[in-house]
């Protein structure tokens, strides 16, 4: 198959699967997106798990469990698509601890008190459901049908932020500030989980054209925006933004400049905890390397038994 | 640097009675640890009555560019469909 007759099935809205023959820059790209969104998944754990143990109640402490459990999950079911590509884990590990693959930076951010953990439920993973629902129509197979497993479980991870955010923001006037507090901190860098403008995001062509994204960063950004100002609104929070306003010509809402000079200095490595997030991978990683030998070990003394 | 664990396809019954449908794939060294990580991963929520882990090296797969050719000798046999077949007026429950 041959570029052109590769187009014609995208535009036809035929699925490429792992054997079909891609054009390479279309594979290249895959694999960086969709080692950038497990890396994302694994890296989003510690912001989470630093609040385990000290959760407010046991149920609490159940929910942040199972959720953390999820986003364990949702990046093996990335890794396992990104591996249908012809690239293993252990490479996919090595660049991320090399600083060659990214995450979203959204997890160099610290998680300073509780309200943290809804705010990071309502706006982080109703960014990331925003962005998913509309990679559940991506033209890769594979990551298409991570997208629909991952969607169907993510609900519950924005629910039960927003429900700590609903109740701390009817609690005491302490527990209020808190939430504000919190969606103080997270609004700007969540809105930037989009990335850069359409105008500033080079790869945006080719992946449009070949189905990869299904809609742009500013488009998915505007609706994310769109959804979220009633939330905050029914639950008493404001969002950071003087510029916000609804824009009753364009049926959306206007908001505010982002600081893309803080997005840019966070994504190349000097947000508040890029460092600790990566140390803390690889520690976890080399800690675990005897047990992954152990299990190899085992399993052919097993073999060697059976035969 | 270790080598890669084996990739196993996982295949999950969802329901007594039910076919085995295809869900995606874990790494694991041994058929135990493979069926174990199916099951964490893939049925955290009741999804499954019964899982199949096969090694994906075990798995043979058509070429989806000849399958065209593959597929040919299906293409022209339309007497195996019920529609094929012309049934008098009238006739009833068949």
């Amino acid at each position: 198959m041959n570029e052109k007759k590769f187009q014609e099935r995208i535009d036809a809205e035929k699925k490429i699967e792992p054997k079909d023959w891609m054009p390479d820059d279309y594979r290249k790209h895959l694999i960086r997106q969709i080692s950038q969104h497990a890396h994302s998944e694994v890296i989003g754990m510690q912001p989470e798990g630093n609040w385990i143990s000290r959760a407010p109640s046991l149920r609490a402490k159940m929910i942040l469990l199972a959720k953390v459990q999820d986003e364990a999950g949702h990046g093996l079911y990335l890794y396992s698509s990104c591996e249908t590509l012809g690239v293993s884990r252990e490479e996919l590990i090595q660049q991320l601890h090399d600083e060659k693959a990214k995450y979203s930076s959204i997890f160099n951010y610290p998680t300073l008190s509780w309200a943290d953990m809804g705010a990071i439920g309502w706006l982080v993973d109703g960014a990331a459901i925003v962005n998913q629902v509309s990679l559940q129509r991506t033209s890769y197979g594979p990551y298409s049908r991570g997208m629909i497993k991952i969607c169907k479980e993510e609900s519950f991870h924005q629910r039960q932020g927003y429900e700590i955010m609903a109740r701390m923001a009817s609690g005491t006037p302490e527990q209020k500030a808190m939430a504000q507090d919190a969606l103080n901190r997270f609004w700007w860098p969540s809105i930037m989980m989009f990335g850069p403008h359409d105008a500033d995001s080079p790869r945006t062509g080719n992946a449009m054209k070949w189905k990869i994204k299904r809609q742009t960063n500013d488009e998915l950004r505007q609706s994310f925006i769109d959804k979220t100002v009633g939330q905050a609104e029914v639950i008493g929070l404001t969002i950071p933004d003087p510029d916000l306003k609804w824009n009753e010509k364009r049926g959306h809402y206007d908001f505010g400049e982002m600081d893309w000079d803080e997005f840019w200095n966070v994504v190349n490595g000097n947000g508040p905890c890029n460092k600790q997030r990566l140390a803390h991978h690889k520690k976890a990683h080399d800690d675990g390397a005897w047990v992954r030998d152990a299990a190899k070990v085992y399993a052919k003394k097993n073999l060697l038994a059976t035969n | 640097m270790a080598e890669n664990a084996e990739i196993w396809e996982v295949f999950i019954q969802s329901k007594n009675g039910l076919a085995h449908k295809h869900v995606g794939n874990v790494h694991g060294s041994d058929k135990v640890m493979a069926l174990e990580n199916a099951r964490d991963l893939y049925t955290r929520r009741n999804e499954g009555s019964c899982i199949w882990v096969v090694k994906a090296t075990d798995i043979i797969s058509s070429e989806s560019e000849d399958s065209e050719v593959f597929f040919d000798p299906s293409n022209d046999k339309m007497y195996r469909h019920p529609t094929f077949y012309n049934m008098p007026d009238g006739s009833k429950h068949i």
